[in-house]
C-alpha cells in the first residue's frame, strides 16, 4: 500500500514546535549510527539546544534483520534548554521490520512512525517476529505512519553513479536522512560537506551518498509523504554565546586528562586494555601523541594499572580506564598505589553488570566498588560526571586531586556518557588554572614519606633525582622514615594518616550547591552521574507545577562535600534516583543518619524524565 | 672552599642500602646481592639512575638492599610495572628482580609480555623451585615429586623450563647463572646489562630452609667441572675436569651428545662452537638435562632487535613533526564549530 498523497506544504507553513525527540532505528549494518551524528551535527549548527543516545548492540554484526542486531540512536532537540535524550520519541525512523519491532513500544502514543517499506519483506518480517505485516494490518492505527520504499528510491536516486548494489543500498540511511531534514528544516550542506571529506579517495560514493541525502530532502518537498504533508521547525534555542562545538562523554574525558595534566604541569601515561565501552579513551588519546602523551595497550587490566603506577612512579601522570570487570581485576593494585602513595587516575566508565552484564548498556552501579571497593583500609577519591561535556571538568579535578594529595582518584563516568553527545561552549585552554607539580629534590632530611602539613601528601621524589635515592613497596612503612615497619603503633598512626589525607580532601572541594530551587525546603532530588539530566528536567517540570522541588548532583562522591550533611537535613525529604540498586543512598545515610529513600532502575537505560516526576509526585502524596 | 675534585668511584658497598638484609642465613639471594653490588661498581652504574623493581616473594625484597631507587610491588606484576617506568623514562636503568612462582605462575602473562615487546630492562628470575616465603609449597619450577606442604605425596605436574619459556616468548637475550658462582654471576649482569632489549637471567639459587641442595648435582664443587658447560660465544663446547669431554651436534637428527676427546676418533674439531646469535642452539643448550647431559651456563642466546620504547618514543616524535607543536585550543575546536552570538 502507499499512503495517500497529501497537499505539499507551503514555505512559511511549516509548524513551529519547541523541541522533538527522533530516534533512527535499523540494523547495525544500516548506518544508523553515522545519520544520528550527522543529524546532531546539522542540528547544532542550526542553533538548537540538543541531546543524543546512541543505543547499540555488543554484537558486531549480529545476523541482518534480527531484533538483537538493531542500532539506534536518539536526539533531543528544542528552542529551550534540552537536558536529556527525550523519555520517548516523537518520531521513529524504522529502516527494517526489527528496528519497528523493538523501538516501538517507546514512542509517543499518536508518534510519527517513518518505515521504509522495502523492507518489510517476508523474510524480514519473520526474523523480527512479525506475523504479518504492520504497516498493512491497522496495527498501528494509533500511530501517524509515513511509509517509502526507502531501497527502491535510494537504488533510483544513486543510479547515475555507478555503485555496485551493495554500495547504493548503503546509500539508504543518507536518503532517510534527507527526508528527515526535509521534515525537520534542516541545512543539507554540513552532511554533503561531511561526505565529501569522508570520501575524498572515493568521490563516485560521496557524489552517490549526496545525491541521496538531496532525493530524500525533494521526496519530502514533493510531498509525496503519507503524513497530511505536515513538516516542522524548531526555533534556535537561547543559548550562551561563544563557540561551541559538539561532544561525547569519551571526547571530553580524553580531552580533559590532557588539559588535567597540563594543568599540573606532567605528561600522560595512558595504560589501557580493551573493553567496552572504555577502550574509545585509549583510541582518542593514541592519536595525541604531539601532546607527549603515552599510550600504551596492556596485555591485560592488571598490566594496565601496574604499568599507569610505574609510569607515575617515573614521573608521569599515570592513568587507566575501564568498565567495572576490569576495575575488579585493578583492585591489588589500586591498594598498592595508596599504599605507596603515589598519583594515579582510574576512570571507570561504568556498565551493566554485574560481570560481563550488558557491556553496551548503561548502568552507575560501580559506586561501592569505587569507594570500598578493595582489601584493607584503602582510601581514595571518587569524582564522578554528569553530562558528556562535563568530564572534561572532572577529568582537570581528577589530575588535580591525584597530583596534589599524591592518591589515586577514581574518575566515574558510564556507557551512557561515554556515547552521548551535546552542545559545548568550547573553554579556553589558556585560562585553565596551572598549578605544577614541584617534584622533590633536596635532599636536606628527605625520607620518601615525609609530609606536606596541610594536604598529608608525601613528597614525590622520581628515579632520576640525585641523592634522593629511596625504595617503596607495598609493605607498611615508618612514617618517620619510610623504612619497612611491622610497629603496631606505626601501622595506627600510617592508617589513620591515609584515611585523613583523602578526608582532608573535603576542605579543598567546594562546598555542594543546590542545582535548581532553594537551599532547605520540602524535597531534595540528589544524584551524581549521569542521572543530571533527567533529574534537572523532572525537577524543573515539578517546579514549574509549583512544586517545592530541589536538584542537589554530585560530583565529588568520596570525600563528600563538607556542608552536604546540613544541606541535605535542611529539606523534609530527601529522594535519590540512581541507576543501581541503591548504593549513594546507603553512603549519605550512613554518613548523615538521614532517611534518604531510593529511587532505583537497572533496565540498562537512562531514567526517564516522567519517571522522576511521577516518583517524587507519589512520594509527596503519602507524605501529605 | 670550593675544590673541583674527581667524584670518586663508587665501589660494591655503596651500592648497598642501609637496611639490614631479613633473608635466611645461608640463602643463596646473600649472593646475588653481592654480586649485584659488584656488578653496578664494575658498571659504575649512576646510582639515581638505576631503579630495581620486584614483585613479591623472598627475592622480591632485593630492592630493599640496593642504595638505588628501588620499588616493590605486588606479586607476578613486577614487569608490568617496570613497563610503565621505562616507557615513562627511557634514561632510567631498570633490573626486574623475580622467583619461580612470582615470574611463571602468578606473572606469566607478564613475563610473556615484557619479553616479546622488548622493552630494554633486565629481567633476574632467581630460581630455587619452591615458594620460601609462603612456606615452602612446591613451585612451577619444582621437578616432579616434590613433597611439600601442599602436595605431601609429591607433586604431580609437569616443571616448566624457565629458559625455555622465555625463548618461546620471543626473548633476545637468554643467560644462565649460580647463586655461588661469584665471578660468572656478575659477568652475565653486566652482559644483560650491555644488551639493548630485554634481557633475561635465569640465575639457579639455593633455599637454605625449603629446597636446599636442589641444583647439588650440577652445583657442588665435586662434580661441578663435569656436569656444568659453561658457554661462550665462539668457544667450542667443552667441559669436564680434564676439559675433555665435548658436545656435538648430530647433523642428521639435530640433536646434541656428549662426546670425550680422543674417544672413538672424536678431535677439537667434531665439538659444537658456541654461536650466541644462533637460535636453534640456544634452543638444544636449554634441552640439554641431567644426567644424560651438563647444565648449559652462561649467555645461551643474545641477538638484539630494536626495542619498545624506542618504538614508542618515535611515534610520538613522527607525531610531533607530522602535526606541529601541540596547542589544547587547536585541539578543542577540531571539526566542526559554530557561534552562538
Amino acid at each position: 500500500m502507499e499512503g495517500t498523497t497529501a497537499i505539499p506544504v507551503k514555505e512559511g507553513q511549516r509548524e513551529e514546535i519547541e523541541d522533538v525527540v527522533i530516534r533512527f532505528a535499523g540494523d547495525s549494518g544500516d548506518g544508523i549510527q553515522i545519520t544520528g551524528g550527522q543529524f546532531t551535527l546539522t542540528t547544532a549548527l542550526a542553533g538548537n539546544d540538543l541531546a543524543t543516545f546512541p543505543d547499540f548492540p555488543a554484537e558486531i554484526r549480529a545476523p541482518a534483520g534480527t531484533t538483537f542486531g538493531v542500532s539506534a540512536f536518539q536526539i533531543h532537540f528544542g528552542s529551550r534548554d534540552i537536558k536529556t535524550a527525550g523519555d520517548a520519541p516523537d518520531v521513529l525512523v524504522a529502516l527494517n521490520p526489527a528496528a519497528l519491532k523493538v523501538n516501538l513500544r517507546d514512542l509517543q502514543p499518536g508518534g510519527l512512525i517513518i518505515a521504509d517499506s522495502g523492507a518489510f519483506t517476508d523474510r524480514n518480517l519473520k526474523k523480527a517476529g512479525f506475523t504479518g505485516n504492520p504497516l498493512e494490518d491497522g496495527s498501528l492505527s494509533n500511530y501517524r505512519l509515513i511509509t517509502v520504499d526507502i531501497s527502491k528510491n535510494t537504488l533510483e536516486a544513486v543510479k547515475p553513479f555507478g555503485l555496485s548494489q551493495k554500495e547504493a543500498l548503503r546509500c539508504k540511511n543518507m536518503w532517510t536522512l534527507g527526508l528527515v531534514y526535509w521534515l525537520y528544516d534542516r541545512d543539507r550542506k554540513p552532511t554533503a560537506d561531511w561526505l565529501r571529506a569522508k570520501f575524498s579517495e572515493r568521490p563516485e560514493i560521496a557524489d552517490a551518498n549526496i545525491a541521496a541525502v538531496d532525493a530524500g530532502h525533494v521526496f519530502g518537498e514533493a510531498s509525496e509523504v503519507s503524513d497530511g504533508g505536515r513538516a516542522y521547525t524548531v526555533a534556535p534555542a537561547e543559548i550562551q554565546p561563544g563557540l561551541y562545538r559538539t561532544v561525547t562523554g569519551i571526547q571530553a574525558t580524553a580531552w580533559g586528562l590532557v588539559a588535567g595534566a597540563q594543568s599540573v604541569g606532567l605528561d600522560i601515561f595512558f595504560a589501557g586494555y580493551p573493553i567496552t565501552p572504555a577502550s574509545a579513551v585509549l583510541h582518542t588519546l593514541a592519536r595525541l601523541k604531539q601532546f607527549n602523551v603515552i599510550t600504551f595497550q596492556a596485555e591485560d587490566e592488571i598490566a594496565a594499572v601496574c604499568a599507569a603506577i610505574g609510569g607515575s612512579y617515573a614521573g608521569k601522570l599515570g592513568v587507566t580506564a575501564s568498565s567495572g570487570p576490569g576495575v575488579a581485576l585493578k583492585g591489588e593494585a589500586i591498594g598498592l598505589a595508596i599504599s605507596v602513595e603515589l598519583p594515579l587516575v582510574i576512570l571507570n566508565v561504568q556498565r551493566a553488570g554485574p560481570s560481563t552484564g550488558m557491556p553496551t548498556k548503561t548502568e552507575q552501579s560501580d559506586l561501592y566498588q569505587a569507594v570500598f571497593g578493595r582489601n584493607a583500609d584503602s582510601p581514595l577519591a571518587v569524582v564522578a560526571a554528569r553530562s558528556p561535556a562535563d568530564c572534561f571538568e572532572t577529568a582537570i579535578e581528577a589530575a588535580r586531586l591525584a597530583t596534589k594529595y599524591m592518591t589515586p582518584v577514581m574518575f566515574l563516568t558510564d556507557g551512557y556518557l561515554a556515547n552521548a553527545s551535546e552542545p559545548w561552549l568550547i573553554p579556553d585552554a589558556d585560562t585553565l588554572e596551572r598549578t605544577p607539580v614541584n617534584f622533590h629534590t633536596d635532599p636536606d632530611g628527605f625520607h620518601p614519606f615525609l609530609r606536606d602539613e596541610k594536604t598529608l601528601a608525601r613528597a614525590w621524589a622520581i628515579p632520576g633525582t640525585p641523592g634522593l635515592m629511596h625504595r617503596i613497596g607495598g609493605i607498611e612503612k615508618s612514617y618517620e622514615t619510610g623504612n619497612i615497619s611491622y610497629e603496631p603503633e606505626n601501622h595506627q598512626k600510617m592508617t589513620d594518616t591515609r584515611r585523613n589525607k583523602i578526608l582532608n580532601i573535603a576542605n579543598d572541594i567546594p562546598e555542594q550547591t543546590v542545582e535548581v530551587g532553594t537551599e532547605g525546603g520540602k524535597v531534595a532530588v540528589v544524584g551524581w552521574g549521569s542521572t543530571y539530566g533527567p533529574i534537572n528536567r523532572a525537577v524543573n517540570v515539578l517546579r514549574n507545577d509549583g512544586l517545592d522541588v530541589s536538584h542537589i548532583h554530585l560530583r565529588h562522591i568520596w570525600p563528600l562535600p563538607r556542608n552536604l550533611g546540613d544541606l541535605l537535613r535542611s529539606y523534609d525529604h530527601v529522594i535519590i534516583p540512581e541507576m543501581n540498586t541503591g548504593q549513594l543512598v546507603t553512603v549519605l545515610r550512613s554518613e548523615y543518619l538521614i532517611d534518604a529513600k531510593g529511587l532505583n532502575k537497572v533496565s540498562g537505560q537512562p531514567f526517564k524524565v516522567t519517571e522522576i516526576v511521577s516518583a517524587v509526585r507519589d512520594h509527596l502524596e503519602a507524605h501529605k | 672552599m670550593n675544590v673541583a675534585t674527581q667524584p670518586e668511584k663508587l665501589t660494591a658497598k655503596d651500592y648497598a642500602s642501609d637496611q639490614e638484609v631479613r633473608w635466611c642465613p645461608g640463602c643463596g639471594d646473600y649472593a646475588i646481592v653481592r654480586a649485584m653490588q659488584k656488578t653496578l661498581a664494575d658498571l659504575q652504574s649512576p646510582p639515581e639512575k638505576t631503579v630495581f623493581i620486584s614483585g613479591i616473594g623472598c627475592a622480591a625484597r632485593f630492592p630493599y638492599y640496593m642504595a638505588t631507587y628501588g620499588f616493590h610491588t605486588i606479586h607476578g606484576r613486577a614487569a608490568a610495572f617496570a613497563t610503565g617506568t621505562k616507557l615513562a623514562n627511557p634514561d632510567l636503568d631498570v633490573w626486574v628482580i623475580s622467583g619461580d612462582g612470582d615470574a611463571l605462575s602468578i606473572g606469566g602473562n607478564h613475563l610473556l609480555h615484557v619479553l616479546r615487546r622488548n622493552v630494554n630492562l633486565q629481567y633476574i628470575l632467581f630460581n630455587n623451585e619452591i615458594y620460601g616465603l609462603t612456606k615452602g609449597q612446591y613451585s612451577p619450577t619444582s621437578r616432579v615429586g616434590t613433597r611439600s606442604p601442599s602436595t605431601p605425596l609429591g607433586s604431580v605436574d609437569k616443571p616448566v623450563s624457565a629458559t625455555a619459556y622465555a625463548l618461546g616468548c620471543g626473548a633476545r637475550f637468554i643467560a644462565r647463572s649460580v647463586d655461588s658462582l661469584q665471578k660468572h654471576l656478575p659477568e652475565m649482569f653486566a652482559r644483560a646489562h650491555a644488551h639493548h632489549g630485554a634481557s633475561f637471567v635465569e640465575v639457579f639459587q639455593n633455599c637454605i630452609v625449603y629446597n636446599d641442595g636442589v641444583y647439588d648435582s650440577f652445583t657442588d664443587k665435586s662434580v661441578a667441572a663435569d656436569n656444568q658447560l659453561l658457554v661462550e660465544h665462539g668457544k667450542p663446547m667443552l667441559f669436564g675436569k680434564e676439559n675433555n669431554k665435548g658436545i656435538r651436534l648430530d647433523p642428521a637428527t639435530l640433536k646434541l651428545e656428549v662426546v670425550t676427546l680422543g674417544e672413538n676418533g672424536i678431535t677439537a674439531s667434531d665439538i659444537l662452537v658456541h654461536d650466541e646469535k644462533n637460535k636453534l642452539i640456544a634452543s638444544l643448550l636449554i634441552e640439554m638435562e641431567q644426567p644424560t647431559f651438563p647444565v648449559a651456563l652462561g649467555v645461551l642466546y643474545c641477538d638484539p632487535t630494536t626495542t619498545y620504547e624506542d618504538g614508542v618514543t618515535a611515534q610520538i616524535e613522527q607525531q610531533k613533526t607530522k602535526s606541529g607543536p601541540a596547542n589544547l585550543n587547536d585541539l578543542l575546536r577540531s571539526g566542526p564549530t559554530w557561534t552562538v552570538d
